[in-house]
């Protein structure tokens, strides 16, 4: 969580080139998921990728929600030196896409954590999630993580692992489900891709198999109609 | 108002793994079959390679008759009851044989004779106190002619170590003696899976690739396995998996003698007055159905064997159906699946792609291959390595302490570290005892108002001690290859498993069992029933092709003792 070690100019000083910075403090305190104000969004710090993502119609959450969302996500999988993060890979736009399907019964879950994320930054920070330096933002994501935040209807560890558990589906889950952009989860952990048929040389020791950047749907074979019937909330599992 | 359809020679309940062999023998002899299954046909178009459908969201399993009947579960008596959000099995023709690791071993001659061989090595004193374990009413050799019958008929790939006594060391050298060997060869190797073997091999032990129901060649003219990474939870997109869906029941039914009646949700087994079963009544739509039938084999799942035995009450069966003396629903077991060993290498494993049934194989601290005399415990277990891989669970591996589980740290240390990481499948005996067993929940009720399966269970000292024994062992064999850590992951309780044992035990006396030695009821003699839930031991392996032998076995039975037992 070391955002000081990273090369690239910190968010706050973004914020604070934009002259957003000081008018984000005046934000009134009472402004909840709902009701923050337009350009809330602010420019991500990203070596390769200078260009914030383009952003889907949300389906689901509302305009401030995704914005928290999406800065959450983009803590918990960066955008650094290493490749692109939650961000380009449209995690965000995978969850909420979910939370209209096989996500639904955890809309609650998200409606009350967004809210008392928010009121637990305040209370903590004294500032919205979205004006924290990245530093601040990850002390918070810690607290929420280790269950100390305070104000969560259950605990705010189970909300914390509930949005990292979507996150990484939306980050290395095949694109089909609105994430993984461009396959760019696949391509950081250097999974080759969805294949009907592999040979022995791809499974040697030391093969280097080409990303093939298809999703299972690439394939005319099978049918859709299964993965859209799911109407289950599951955790990952094998 | 129920329908009451045409009365037939033999109704199965379920076309799974194991009534999905039965109807097999049965219509060869001549015999007219209603297979009844609760699911569907799927075909392999719906077998997408997508590990959010299938792996995250449990596809196979959630959207079937099982997933309204999860069993709930405590450890014990008196412990608090719950109920987790997934059935392990899912509901189809071919059942949950679709997306298992058709892993399919026969078991090794030890777990037939756990009583006898335990005492006889040892002294009785060392069977485990509490254990309700026996001897099976018989050994090993009177299973071979089955387990060669579906490896033949079904399709196993897999390497014999013993055929007629002569030991070959590229199989499994603690397996009894075969007939013959396997219809087909292994499924290949990998680069990694060749790494663990020679390191296995330098610790003086025996490696050997293990037996799949998947085709290593074009068997039966069904395409051999593409290793395409998607069989864990997914069905297979070539046909390469033999399930019965595509072996034996299409072949039972090209006798012109099995009808498949799918979305058949079986709600009772009916008896008359005098004890004798009449058939099954069953639902569709919400329309009910009584299908009469001279014999019934009962084919669902363990939990569903124990429960639809427990729901069947009348005059002559009042505490269900085959339960006079009370042992529905006893001598449960499930196999110490937990306790698995997560290793991390210094290099690139190269296993994104393969299948859980491709790997290698120690059986040398399994059952009681090796000498228990010192020790503290009986049994033993089987260390299992395997090719076997996806992207959201690649990400989601453990950090070995090395960094949080977010963030940039953790983000440079999983693109460095998601193909250097396996993790172990050691399966480990377990024994029955006193407080382990299935009864109807009190509480908890499925769509149509009937109790689920409630399991009392948890593992006790002899499993937590081979647990432990299995897991050092599996350390010292990652260590031996290279790993740079190890990480022992927790054993876990006795809940839904896909590896459940027991609730109608098979044996001679009908005091400690549910039935017979041929699999039929000692009370109700037309009531046959398949599946583990028959099974006394566990052995430390797969339990499906054990399953699938006694299967053939209790249908070849019925078929030449026909007269008797339906009369």
């Amino acid at each position: 969580m070391a955002d000081e070690t990273k090369p690239g100019v910190s968010r706050r000083e973004l914020l604070k080139r934009a002259g957003l910075a000081g008018a984000a403090l005046t934000i009134p305190a009472s402004a909840l998921p709902g009701e923050a104000p337009p350009n809330a969004e602010a420019p991500h710090k990203g070596v390769p990728y200078e260009q914030a993502p383009r952003r889907e119609p949300l389906e689901n959450l509302t305009a401030a929600e995704s914005d928290l969302l999406e800065a959450i996500c983009a803590r918990i999988v960066p955008t650094d030196a290493t490749g692109p993060g939650a961000r380009e890979a449209r995690a965000a736009h995978y969850i909420d896409r979910a939370l209209g399907g096989a996500l639904a019964s955890s809309r609650p879950a998200y409606t009350a954590g967004f809210a008392a994320f928010e009121r637990y930054c305040r209370s903590s920070r004294g500032a919205p999630f979205l004006e924290l330096s990245e530093r601040d933002q990850d002390s918070v994501l810690i607290d929420v993580e280790t269950g100390s935040a305070t104000g969560f209807t259950s605990s705010s560890g189970a909300f914390f692992g509930m949005v990292r558990t979507h996150t990484l589906q939306g980050m290395f889950g095949d694109p089909y489900y609105g994430g993984n952009a461009n396959f760019v989860g696949w391509d950081l952990i250097g999974y080759p891709g969805v294949r009907t048929n592999v040979t022995i040389d791809d499974q040697r020791l030391g093969a280097k198999v080409a990303p093939n950047h298809r999703s299972a749907y690439d394939y005319e074979m099978f049918t859709k109609a299964s993965a859209r019937l799911i109407s289950k909330d599951h955790t990952h599992g094998d | 108002m129920a329908t009451r359809l045409k009365e037939t020679d033999v109704v199965v309940v379920g076309l799974g793994a194991a009534g999905g062999v039965a109807v097999l023998p049965l219509t060869q002899a001549g015999l007219d079959v209603v297979g009844l299954e609760a699911g569907t046909w799927l075909t392999k178009r719906d077998f997408a390679p997508d590990e959010i459908r299938n792996n995250v969201r449990d596809w196979p399993q959630s959207v079937q008759k099982a997933q309204q009947e999860v069993p709930t579960h405590r450890v014990n008596a008196k412990a608090n009851t719950t109920r987790g959000g997934s059935h392990p099995m899912m509901n189809a023709v071919g059942g949950t044989t679709l997306h298992y690791w058709a892993q399919s071993w026969r078991l090794n001659p030890w777990d037939f004779k756990v009583v006898s061989e335990t005492t006889r090595r040892y002294g009785a004193s060392r069977v485990p106190a509490g254990s309700t374990v026996e001897d099976w009413p018989f050994g090993l050799d009177e299973l071979e002619p089955y387990y060669d019958k579906v490896e033949y008929e079904v399709g196993v790939s897999g390497q014999a170590g013993n055929v007629k006594g002569a030991i070959d060391t590229r199989g499994n050298i603690f397996e009894g003696p075969r007939q013959r060997p396997y219809p087909m060869p292994p499924l290949r190797s990998t680069g990694f899976i060749d790494l663990m073997a020679a390191a296995a091999r330098g610790l003086g032990w025996h490696p050997f690739a293990g037996p799949a129901a998947i085709n290593s060649r074009t068997y039966q003219n069904r395409s051999a396995c593409m290793y395409h990474g998607f069989c864990n939870k997914g069905g297979c997109h070539v046909d390469a998996k033999n399930s019965p869906s595509v072996t034996t029941i299409p072949r039972a039914q090209e006798t012109g003698r099995l009808k498949v009646v799918t979305r058949a949700h079986v709600t009772s087994i009916d008896t008359d007055n005098q004890g004798k079963v009449t058939g099954v009544t069953y639902v569709t739509d919400g329309q009910e159905f009584i299908q009469p039938a001279k014999v019934v084999l009962l084919a669902s799942y363990t939990y569903e064997n124990s429960r639809l035995l427990l729901l069947s009450k009348s005059k002559a069966f009042p505490n269900g159906l085959s339960n006079n003396h009370g042992q529905v629903g006893r001598h449960y077991l499930s196999h110490a699946q937990g306790g698995s060993v997560t290793a991390l290498f210094p290099f690139d494993i190269n296993a994104w792609y393969g299948l859980p049934a491709q790997g290698v194989a120690v059986d040398n601290f399994a059952d009681d291959n090796f000498d228990h005399g010192a020790l503290d415990y009986v049994g033993g277990g089987n260390l299992w390595v395997m090719s076997d891989r996806r992207p959201i669970a690649a990400a989601s591996m453990g950090t070995f302490g090395k960094t949080p589980s977010w963030g940039a740290e953790w983000k440079a240390f999983i693109k460095q570290n998601a193909d250097r990481s396996n993790t172990s499948y050691l399966q480990k005996t377990t024994l029955p005892y006193e407080g382990n067993f299935l009864d109807l929940d009190p509480v908890v009720k499925d769509p149509l108002g009937f109790p689920v399966c409630r399991i009392t269970a948890d593992y006790k000292d002899n499993e937590r001690r081979i647990n432990a024994a299995t897991q050092d062992k599996m350390i010292q064999w990652y260590k031996a290859a290279g790993a740079i850590a190890t990480q022992a992951n927790p054993l876990g309780t006795m809940g839904p498993t896909t590896h459940a044992y027991g609730g109608t035990r098979m044996g001679r006396n009908p005091e400690t069992n549910v039935v017979n030695q041929w699999g039929f009821s000692h009370e109700a003699p037309n009531l046959g029933v398949l599946g583990a839930s028959v099974m006394g031991t566990s052995g430390a392996r797969n339990p499906t092709l054990t399953v699938q032998a006694l299967a053939w076995r209790t249908a070849e039975y019925l078929t030449k003792n026909w007269k008797r037992v339906s009369s």
